[in-house]
């Protein structure tokens, strides 16, 4: 038996209080509990993380491979979702 | 739900994306010779931090203080978080890492030529964090801007810890070199012998480097061997005056035309030599990896065993 049985994880680390969890890699684990253990181990031995989430690759679903895919069109045409769409006057104070 | 892109749009794409610096991800389409190329870069990477951990782990249990005893073992801890970090950014690319430990045990894929040196003393392991690890972040601060994602993020994670391993290197000398003549001599000697074999961890020179100019292009290599290694020789040599030893080279002396310092010839036979598996500890390395593995397997059996039966009692209740 090799590690090729364990499954791959991957590792959320919270850095601090008020931070999202951010990934920060994977490892390979036989279980849950041992995959937090040596997520800590690996990801956060100099104060990297007040919280760790471990999830197995195998149960993420993802959107399609290519990051330009035009799965994200729609959010790419509709400029007036930002601010900078709209003109103020300059001397309008506090917007 | 996504037309099918032919095969030249694709590469377009990837072309565009290196040229406007941004990052290859893991599911970004990429040329086979691209993804040959990031496999091998990173699993050789990943091999030496790995192999690297021996050199150092021979003087844990002989370092002269428990400070010392605590500082070598966190920084050999750093060296397997580094090679765990690197192998989790091979695995991106759609490598297995049990292979890629296959694969180093039986001698088919490579690790740094430095590491079949030995460590004859404990000044040793001062001068492996001094110019071992100043040597490794000279090439891998570029590599933190290199195209491929997930191995640009490890390099960012492994150049700040490296920063440690080389202060405590130089600070370990510094103590030396305030005490006895004998201690100085063995930093003198600790350098001598390791000064040439780190200007060789930067690889052949440019003209014998023929996978530099496709490494350049892709933006996976961001300098050139001789570039690294001038700049190598420029931070050492006033390092090495501030700590009181000399380098091994009649020839290395300030060149004022080039701005730079000039050195002499690298004894590149010798390296070929270690790359072809003739270096003084290149049998025992690969040994004691074989060994640490094989002696490991009833941990990972017994890991394997109890998750199993932890399963089994989660679907019986």
């Amino acid at each position: 038996m090799s590690t090729h049985d364990w499954p791959l994880y991957e590792v959320f680390v919270r850095s601090k209080r008020g931070l999202n969890h951010v990934h920060v890699g994977s490892l390979h684990a036989a279980d849950d509990a041992m995959a937090v253990h040596n997520a800590r181990d690996v990801y956060t031995r100099r104060n990297e993380g007040v919280s760790i989430w471990v999830v197995k690759a195998a149960d993420i679903t993802a959107s399609s491979p290519d990051e330009k895919d035009p799965f994200f069109a729609p959010s790419a045409d509709k400029v007036y979702r930002h601010p900078t769409f709209y003109d103020i006057p300059d001397d309008v104070p506090h917007m | 739900m996504t037309a099918q892109l032919s095969e030249v749009d694709l590469e377009h794409h990837f072309e565009h994306t290196i040229e406007h610096d941004q990052r290859i991800e893991p599911r970004d389409w990429m040329p086979d010779g691209y993804r040959k190329t990031m496999i091998r870069q990173i699993a050789q990477h990943a091999h030496s931090e790995i192999i690297g951990m021996q050199p150092e782990g021979n003087w844990i249990t002989r370092a002269p203080s428990l400070r010392r005893k605590a500082i070598l073992l966190a920084k050999v801890q750093d060296e397997a978080g580094h090679g765990l970090y690197l192998y989790s950014a091979a695995e991106t690319l759609g490598v297995d890492r049990a292979d890629l430990t296959e694969r180093l045990i039986a001698g088919k894929q490579k690790y740094s030529s430095i590491f079949n040196y030995p460590t004859l003393s404990f000044a040793d392991v001062g001068v492996v964090g001094w110019l071992v690890d100043g040597a490794a972040i000279c090439n891998q601060v570029p590599l933190c801007r290199s195209s491929y994602g997930p191995y640009a993020r490890a390099m960012i994670r492994i150049c700040k810890e490296e920063s440690f391993h080389q202060r405590q290197g130089f600070e370990l000398l510094t103590m030396m070199m305030r005490g006895t003549d004998a201690q100085r001599q063995m930093v003198q000697d600790a350098t001598n012998r390791w000064w040439w074999p780190s200007l060789m961890m930067f690889g052949p020179p440019d003209a014998d480097s023929p996978n530099t100019a496709q490494s350049m292009a892709w933006k996976v290599k961001r300098h050139t061997n001789d570039e690294l290694r001038q700049r190598f020789v420029d931070m050492s040599v006033p390092q090495a005056e501030a700590l009181g030893v000399t380098f091994p080279d009649p020839d290395l002396k300030w060149n004022p035309g080039r701005g730079h310092y000039d050195f002499g010839e690298i004894d590149w036979a010798e390296f070929k030599e270690i790359l072809r598996g003739n270096g003084p500890c290149n049998a025992e390395r690969i040994a004691h990896r074989k060994q640490a593995h094989d002696e490991g397997a009833w941990v990972r059996e017994a890991a394997a065993a109890h998750a199993a039966k932890q399963r089994d009692k989660e679907l019986a209740a």
